[in-house]
C-alpha cells in the first residue's frame, strides 16, 4: 500500500491518506466499547468509569471482586445455569428440524419451495418484539408462558432460519449421484443419509447450529415477556442490573462472554 | 422435471417410451415430490405452531376485544335499540345498574372502568364509584330503582357520549384500536377523523423511520470506506480487518450496550476525557437520549453493512479504477462514475438490511435511549407490560409488521432473500 503509482498527485495521496484515517476511525469505534470495558470489569471501585488509581497503574485500583460476585449470587449462576439449558435443547430442535428440512428443500422436486422458504426465514425479519408480543398471546393458551419448554420452542423457532441458511448453502455444491450411488449398493436412505451426505453437508451443520446456540444464548426480548423469575438467562439478568443497579459485575459477566465468544 | 418434460426429451433422443414405462416414471417423479415434501414437513409444523400461530393471534388481537362484551352482555344488549341520541332507556339504565352490582361484587368493575376509560378518559371513576355505591343494594330492587341510583350516583350516567362509549367498547370486533395506532378517532356522528387530542403514534412512526434512515446513512459514511480499505489491502491486513469487525459482531448485543453505557454515561469514559484534556468543565449528557440510541444502534449495526459491501467489493477488478485515472479522469467522477455504479448490489443489500433490522428495534433504545429515545417497539412493549393495553399494542404491531413486510419485499425484489449471508 505504501507504493502510489506514479501518476498519482499529491491530491490523489492525500485522498488516500484521509480515506485510511476515516477508516482507521471505523475500526476504532467498533472496537473500542469492548477495550474499554475489559480493563473496566477489573475496577475495584463500583463504578463505571476509570478510576485515578487505574490510570496509574495501582495494582490496589483493580481487583477480582465482582468476579466473585458472579459467583456468590444465586442468581447469576441460576441465569447461567438457565441460558445453557435453553440454548442446549433449542439448538438440538432447530438443528435437526432445520437440517432435515433443508435436504428436503435443496431436492429438485421440492413443490412451493419459493413461498416455503420466505415462510422458514420469516422469524429472522420480523421483529423481535412482533415476535415476543404474539407468543405471550398464544402460549399462554398452552401454559407455556413462564416455563422453560416455552423458552426452548420460541428460541428454537429463532434459530431455525440460520440452520436453514447454512445447511442449504453447503448443499448447493452436492452431488445427487453420490447419494444414488449409495442407495444403488443397496443400503436404505436413512443409511445412505448419515454415511453419505451427512458427512459432507457436516460443516453447514455445525456453524447452523452455533448460530442458532449464539442466537439462543444472546436473546433476550422473548426472555423479558415469556420468562417468569425462574427461567431467568444471563441476558435477562444483565438487562435488569443494567436497568436497576448499575455496577460492574455486568461488565465482568460481559468480559467472560466476550472470552467465550472468542 | 414433468412428464411432459420426460416425453419431449425422449421424442428428442429418438427412443420413445412405452406407456408403462412412462407410468414408472411418474410414480418415481411423485414418490420424490413426496418424499421431498415430508421431510420439510415437521419443520413446517414446528414454525406453524411456534411462529406463525403466534403472529395471527397478534394480528387478531388486534381487532378482537371481548373484555366489555363479556362483562356487561345484559346491558349491551339492550342497548342495541338506542339511536344514540339522548340518555338511554331507563330499562338500559337499570340492567347498567344490576351489571355493575354483579361486577362489584366480582371485584371486576375495574376491569370495565380501565376499558372504558381508553375510549374516553375520566369515566373510570365514574364507573368505580357507581359500582362501590351499588354494592349494598338488594337485589329485587335494582330494577325498580336502578336507573335512578344510577343517576344519583353520578349525573355522568345520563350524557350520551358515555353511553355511546360503552357501546362502542362492547363490540367484539372493532377497529377501534387500529384507528387509535393511526391518531384517528370517530366522531360522534361515526364519522372518521383526526383525534385532536395527544397525536402520539404517528409522529412516533416517523420519528423511527428518520431514526433508522440516520442509523443507515451513519453505517454507509463509516461502513463504505472501511469495505473499501478491507478490499483493497494485502489479505493479511484484511484478515485483521475483518476480525476487528467480527469481534463485536459475535459479541453478544447486551455486552456492547452495556459498554455504551460505560461510555457515554455522565461520570463515563468520554465525559472523564473529555473533562480530563479540558474540552469541558461540565460532564455532557449524552446518556438516555436519541443520541445514545442512535450511537449505540450504529455501532451495534455496522457489520450488517460492511459485510456485504465487502463481499461485493472483492469481486471488482481494481484495474479498473487505474484504467480510468490512468486515462486522465479525476479520482472523484471516476469513483463516482465507475467504481460506486458496481458496488450498489451490495449497498442495497446492507443499507435495507440495516434499515429492516433497525426500525424494529428495541433493547438499545430501551437501555440507553430514556425518554427521548424510544421507538415504536418500545411503545409496543410499553402497552404489553405496563398499561396492559395488549389490543393496542398488537395493532401498533401490526402496523409495523405491515412496514417491515413492505420492506421485505423490496429487498426480496432488489437481493433476493435467498442470498442472506452469514458472518
Amino acid at each position: 500500500m505504501a507504493e502510489f503509482p506514479a501518476y498519482y498527485n499529491w491530491k490523489h495521496k492525500a485522498g488516500i491518506y484521509m480515506l485510511r484515517f476515516w477508516a482507521a476511525a471505523a475500526l476504532l469505534f467498533l472496537i473500542m466499547p469492548i477495550l474499554v470495558m475489559v480493563p473496566l470489569s477489573f475496577n475495584s471501585q463500583p463504578y463505571f468509569t476509570f478510576t485515578e488509581g487505574m490510570l496509574a497503574l495501582d495494582a490496589k485500583a483493580y481487583s477480582l471482586r465482582w468476579y466473585q460476585k458472579i459467583l456468590d449470587s444465586p442468581n447469576w449462576i441460576l441465569a447461567i445455569k438457565n441460558s445453557f439449558i435453553i440454548g442446549f435443547f433449542a439448538t438440538i430442535v432447530a438443528t435437526v428440524l432445520g437440517t432435515v428440512a433443508a435436504v428436503g428443500l435443496a431436492s429438485a422436486h421440492m413443490p412451493f419451495k419459493r413461498i416455503i422458504t420466505a415462510l422458514l426465514l420469516s422469524p429472522m425479519i420480523v421483529p423481535l418484539i412482533i415476535i415476543a408480543a404474539g407468543m405471550f398471546f398464544f402460549y399462554t393458551r398452552f401454559g407455556l408462558v413462564g416455563t422453560l419448554p416455552g423458552l426452548v420452542i420460541a428460541h428454537a423457532a429463532l434459530g431455525i432460519p440460520f440452520v436453514v441458511v447454512t445447511v442449504t448453502a453447503t448443499l448447493v455444491g452436492f452431488d445427487r449421484a453420490l447419494y444414488n450411488a449409495g442407495l444403488s449398493l443397496g443400503t436404505n436412505p436413512v443409511r445412505t443419509f448419515f454415511e453419505v451426505v451427512f458427512p459432507l453437508i457436516r460443516p453447514g451443520v455445525i456453524s447452523g447450529a452455533l448460530f442458532a446456540f449464539v442466537t439462543s444464548f444472546d436473546e433476550v426480548v422473548l426472555v423479558l415477556f415469556l420468562a417468569g423469575p425462574d427461567q431467568r438467562t444471563i441476558p435477562r439478568q444483565m438487562f435488569s442490573g443494567l436497568r436497576e443497579q448499575i455496577n460492574p459485575t455486568i461488565l465482568a459477566v460481559a468480559t467472560l462472554l466476550i472470552l467465550l465468544s472468542v | 422435471m414433468t412428464a411432459a418434460s420426460l416425453r419431449d426429451r425422449t421424442s428428442q433422443s429418438g427412443s420413445t417410451l412405452t406407456r408403462e414405462e412412462m407410468a414408472v416414471a411418474t410414480r418415481a417423479l411423485n414418490r420424490r415430490r413426496l418424499t421431498a415434501f415430508a421431510l420439510v414437513t415437521p419443520l413446517l409444523a414446528f414454525i406453524g405452531f411456534a411462529f406463525v400461530a403466534p403472529i395471527t393471534t397478534m394480528l387478531h388481537q388486534g381487532v378482537y376485544n371481548p373484555t366489555v362484551a363479556e362483562l356487561i352482555p345484559d346491558t349491551l344488549a339492550r342497548l342495541q335499540d338506542w339511536d344514540g341520541r339522548g340518555t338511554p332507556d331507563d330499562s338500559v339504565l337499570a340492567t347498567m345498574a344490576v351489571d355493575l352490582k354483579r361486577l362489584a361484587n366480582d371485584r371486576t368493575a375495574g376491569k370495565l372502568a380501565e376499558e372504558l376509560n381508553r375510549g374516553l378518559p375520566g369515566t373510570s371513576s365514574v364507573v368505580k364509584a357507581t359500582a362501590r355505591k351499588l354494592r349494598n343494594v338488594a337485589d329485587h330492587d335494582l330494577p325498580s330503582v336502578g336507573a335512578a341510583l344510577l343517576l344519583e350516583a353520578n349525573d355522568r350516567w345520563s350524557s350520551p357520549e358515555l353511553w355511546r362509549t360503552v357501546r362502542e367498547a362492547g363490540k367484539r370486533y372493532s377497529e377501534r384500536n387500529f384507528l387509535t395506532a393511526l391518531d384517528l378517532e370517530r366522531s360522534p356522528d361515526g364519522e372518521i377523523q383526526r383525534r385532536e387530542s395527544a397525536r402520539i403514534y404517528i409522529q412516533l412512526y416517523v420519528k423511527t423511520i428518520k431514526m433508522a434512515l440516520i442509523i443507515t446513512v451513519l453505517t454507509f459514511l463509516l461502513g463504505y470506506p472501511l469495505a473499501y480499505m478491507m478490499a483493497n489491502s494485502s489479505s493479511r491486513v484484511a484478515n485483521t480487518m475483518l476480525i476487528f469487525i467480527l469481534l463485536p459482531f459475535w459479541t453478544s448485543l447486551l455486552v456492547r450496550t452495556t459498554s455504551w453505557i460505560a461510555l457515554l454515561q455522565t461520570n463515563g469514559v468520554i465525559n472523564s476525557l473529555l473533562m480530563g484534556i479540558g474540552i469541558t468543565t461540565q460532564p455532557i449528557e449524552m446518556m438516555y437520549t436519541e443520541f445514545a440510541t442512535i450511537v449505540a444502534m450504529t455501532h451495534v449495526l455496522l457489520p450488517f453493512m460492511v459485510l456485504p459491501l465487502y463481499s461485493v467489493m472483492k469481486g471488482i477488478d481494481p484495474s479498473l479504477m487505474r484504467a480510468s485515472l490512468s486515462l486522465g479522469a479525476r479520482p472523484i467522477p471516476s469513483f463516482l462514475r465507475v467504481y460506486f455504479p458496481m458496488t450498489l448490489s451490495g449497498l442495497s443489500a446492507g443499507g435495507l438490511l440495516v434499515f429492516i433490522i433497525s426500525v424494529g428495534y428495541y433493547i438499545t433504545p430501551a437501555l440507553v435511549g430514556g425518554t427521548d429515545g424510544q421507538m415504536i417497539s418500545n411503545v409496543i412493549a410499553f402497552h404489553m407490560q405496563q398499561s396492559n393495553n395488549w389490543e393496542l399494542a398488537a395493532a401498533l404491531g401490526t402496523l409495523l409488521l405491515v412496514v417491515i413486510v413492505c420492506l421485505y419485499w423490496a429487498y426480496d425484489r432488489m437481493v433476493g432473500a435467498g442470498n442472506i449471508k452469514l458472518g
